[in-house]
């Protein structure tokens, strides 16, 4: 292990050709891509954060307080797609482009420029969704689902640029997909099989298949929509032949594997920290990868499990309810895995281990309360209310971004050669998962009890759980300013350095390089690779 | 380290009782409803939530036990096994069992759901932004129901009515003990009428009828509201259904046929 060191040492030297802003704009390095992916994320993560903390302004009483009506409904919609599109897709592309070449050997991603690229077009896409919200007639109001003819025939002249900034977006994540595929597939170190490959590696490698077959779903969805507006078609218009319901297949067949694509490295990364902190390996990995393969294979037959209130046929309603359910099998499978994979261990609870432990019950009930929704029948009482908001904030945040905190605080000693505060980062722990079930578990009341969502204004008898709901979000949003506090400190180089291998309990060639990781890295690739 | 799982446990738990006792009047489950649908829906319901419930228990039961007892700071030391296949086996077979048995009455219901034939009367629901229009079929008679929430209730000038939000001018009058088939389109966008207390949820598409029924057991007036996002008076599209007894009802539709002085 230790000549890699010096391998890694050696390319010390050779820093980043250019300095100041053109560093950036040219890199096409995998480290600095990495960095901005991340840095741009989490600049989306405060601006559709603070969209939320407006829409439970508004909602903390009944009537209209804060933002009109509409405004109201562009913040839903924006908040929507800028967590799905401009938060955590790019989230889990900065992790990839960070660790996927570390975690299996390889200097750099297999396509370097297109790397670059399809990062620098996301601020672009990014710019002009954003921008829609200061147009004439206000930006997108339809939800992040944008169903026609809502988003169509009745929607705001803004709308054309969102269809623009969706392919952008479109086109950035299968760009980063292939490359992550191409790296994966060309770029490991000589002596790693597939079945070698970290877990992390393999979830991306599987979630950068699904985005490359969805994502053009979504352009055509989205093109089809700009010939109804401006060209005069009738793709979702029942006057002119069309179907308002196809827009609705077309968007969950991209909308549903959407749902893996976004979770499915969070899967990776809790897989990667639970070994290294129950110091034991993780059980089961073979069914993992099966799991893997299972559930990404299903995710593209259930997407009409969005639609049971369309009016679907009898038997097109039962086939989508029934593999609906099979999803619970290989995420059980998951599951029951990482609680085997701590059990007789020799656990510790750093803050990676905390937020994966937190990952693996909270997405757990968010998986309970999906396999109560595949259910048709009580997914009439549950559809298109909070109980599904609960839902999916829960598989989302206590799920997905748990797992980015976990993943930020695990590599954080890698990336900057400085361990973190461990003591204020265990705080951002606590008050994050305390606030977060304060704010996502009422609401699953909230459905029940018969709240529609997306609507700015409600019966009085759901103010107090409201009350709950935003009192725990905003907690939840200001604890997140500890967590920035806590990257940028070990960023300049506070806290004790780190060593190569950070952590006790971790494997893996990423904690063979020095801390921090050398700009260049692998110029040679590692021998010796754990085989499975 | 305990704290999060016992917060969610605890919350879950809460789930069960609360909705049993202090907060029975508070609608903090899912309704029972009126109509056999809606009772087999709320039934559905609480029997997964217990599985879930129940599965809950013992997967967050284990890993609190692994994580108190198997701590390093307790001198636990690792053990080395990382698979098998009989474990394996039995945790992917048995929640395949639980959900075929999950599927059985989910799709006894289904059918039950979808099959509107042999309805006593048909009311034509269509949804406009914001109101809905009722058209019954088998009578002469049809009307819009506008949401009555004054402006200046929304804009808390005034105090808010019980109802508020919830309360429209004219109600959907319908007989008890009948099979009432709803047939929904709409004006404009999609708009979806959904009715707890009746079991009923449906998406009314614009050029398309979609179907579903109910039949209401009990008189009384039953709110809800419209459940997919059609414009800046989503919130505002309440619907009202008044369940009469038949005579009554009767009585109700001649009331309505007569003309009424033009004003």
């Amino acid at each position: 292990m230790t000549s890699h060191d010096m391998t890694a040492d050696d390319a010390h030297h050779h820093g980043p050709s250019k300095k100041g802003i053109l560093r950036w704009v040219t890199t096409t390095n995998h480290k600095d891509i990495g960095t901005m992916y991340l840095v741009f994320s989490f600049i989306m993560f405060f601006v559709g954060g603070s969209m939320a903390m407006v829409i439970r302004a508004e909602l903390f009483q009944p009537g209209m307080q804060i933002v009109p009506a509409e405004t109201f409904n562009m913040l839903t919609t924006m908040h929507g797609l800028i967590m799905v599109f401009g938060f955590i897709m790019p989230v889990f592309v900065g992790l990839a482009n960070w660790m996927i070449p570390l975690m299996i050997g390889a200097p750099d991603m297999a396509l370097p420029r297109m790397n670059n690229w399809s990062f620098w077009i996301l601020p672009v896409a990014g710019t002009i969704l954003i921008s829609t919200m200061f147009m004439q007639g206000g930006g997108p109001n339809f939800g992040w689902t944008f169903y026609a003819p809502l988003s169509t025939t009745f929607a705001p002249k803004s709308t054309d640029y969102f269809i623009f900034a969706i392919h952008l977006l479109g086109m950035s994540s299968i760009m980063g997909s292939i490359n992550v595929i191409v790296t994966i597939f060309n770029m490991r170190a000589p002596k790693m099989r597939l079945i070698d490959m970290p877990i992390f590696v393999w979830t991306w490698l599987i979630t950068a298949f699904l985005i490359i077959a969805v994502m053009p779903v979504l352009a055509g969805t989205v093109t089809m929509m700009l010939m109804d507006r401006n060209f005069g078609t009738s793709f979702f218009n029942a006057a002119g032949g069309g179907d308002p319901v196809l827009f609705q297949h077309l968007f969950w067949f991209f909308g549903h594997p959407e749902v893996y694509i976004i979770i499915l490295p969070a899967f990776g990364i809790v897989s990667e920290i639970i070994p290294t902190f129950a110091r034991k390996k993780l059980f089961g990995r073979m069914s993992m990868i099966y799991a893997l393969t299972a559930i990404a294979f299903l995710s593209f037959i259930v997407w009409a499990h969005h639609m049971f209130m369309t009016g679907l046929p009898l038997a097109a309603s039962m086939f989508f309810m029934y593999a609906t359910m099979l999803i619970a099998v290989p995420t059980g499978v998951k599951v029951f895995n990482w609680v085997a994979t701590i059990y007789r261990g020799c656990l510790t609870f750093e803050t990676p281990m905390l937020f994966s432990l937190a990952f693996v019950v909270l997405f757990t009930i968010g998986g309970f309360t999906g396999l109560m929704l595949s259910l048709i029948p009580s997914d009439v009482q549950y559809h298109d209310t909070y109980f599904v908001v609960g839902h999916f904030h829960y598989v989302l945040v206590p799920g997905s971004l748990f797992s980015v905190f976990a993943a930020i605080y695990y590599w954080l000693p890698k990336w900057t050669g400085h361990m973190y505060n461990e003591t204020l980062a265990k705080f951002h722990f606590w008050i994050s998962v305390i606030s977060v079930n304060l704010t996502f578990f009422p609401m699953h009341f909230l459905g029940l009890a018969g709240m529609p969502r997306r609507i700015p204004d409600y019966a009085l008898q759901f103010t107090d759980f409201n009350q709950i709901v935003s009192i725990g979000a905003f907690i939840f949003g200001a604890a997140q300013l500890i967590f920035v506090y806590i990257v940028i400190q070990a960023m300049r180089g506070k806290g004790p350095k780190a060593t190569a291998h950070v952590w006790e309990g971790s494997h893996g060639l990423e904690w063979t390089v020095p801390s921090p990781a050398p700009y260049h890295t692998f110029s040679e690739p590692p021998t010796q690779i754990e085989r499975h | 380290m305990l704290g999060f799982k016992k917060l969610s446990l605890l919350l879950t738990a809460g789930l069960m009782n609360f909705s049993a006792t202090a907060f029975a009047a508070y609608g903090l489950n899912m309704p029972v409803g009126v109509s056999p649908l809606s009772a087999s829906m709320h039934h559905l319901h609480m029997t997964m939530l217990w599985v879930c419930i129940g599965i809950g228990i013992i997967v967050f039961g284990i890993m609190t036990y692994a994580i108190i007892k198997h701590r390093k700071s307790k001198g636990h030391q690792a053990a080395n096994f990382h698979e098998n296949t009989h474990v394996e086996i039995i945790w992917t077979v048995i929640p395949f069992i639980i959900l075929i048995v999950m599927a059985i009455p989910a799709t006894k219901t289904l059918i039950e759901m979808n099959d509107t034939k042999a309805a006593d009367l048909t009311i034509k629901v269509t949804g406009y932004r914001w109101y809905w229009h009722y058209d019954y079929l088998d009578e002469a008679l049809d009307f819009f129901s506008h949401p009555s929430t004054t402006q200046e209730e929304i804009n808390n000038l005034v105090a808010k009515d019980e109802h508020y939000n919830l309360a429209v001018d004219q109600h959907l009058v319908v007989p008890i003990n009948k099979k009432i088939r709803f047939a929904f389109t709409s004006n404009d966008v999609i708009h979806a009428w959904w009715v707890p207390q009746l079991g009923v949820k449906k998406d009314a598409v614009p050029g398309f009828i979609t179907e579903s029924w109910t039949i209401i057991k009990e008189p009384g007036i039953y709110r809800g509201q419209c459940a997919e996002l059609c414009g800046a008076g989503h919130a505002y599209m309440p619907i009202v259904v008044e369940a009469k007894t038949q005579a009554d009802y009767e009585t109700w539709l001649v009331e309505q046929k007569t003309p009424k002085n033009p004003s």
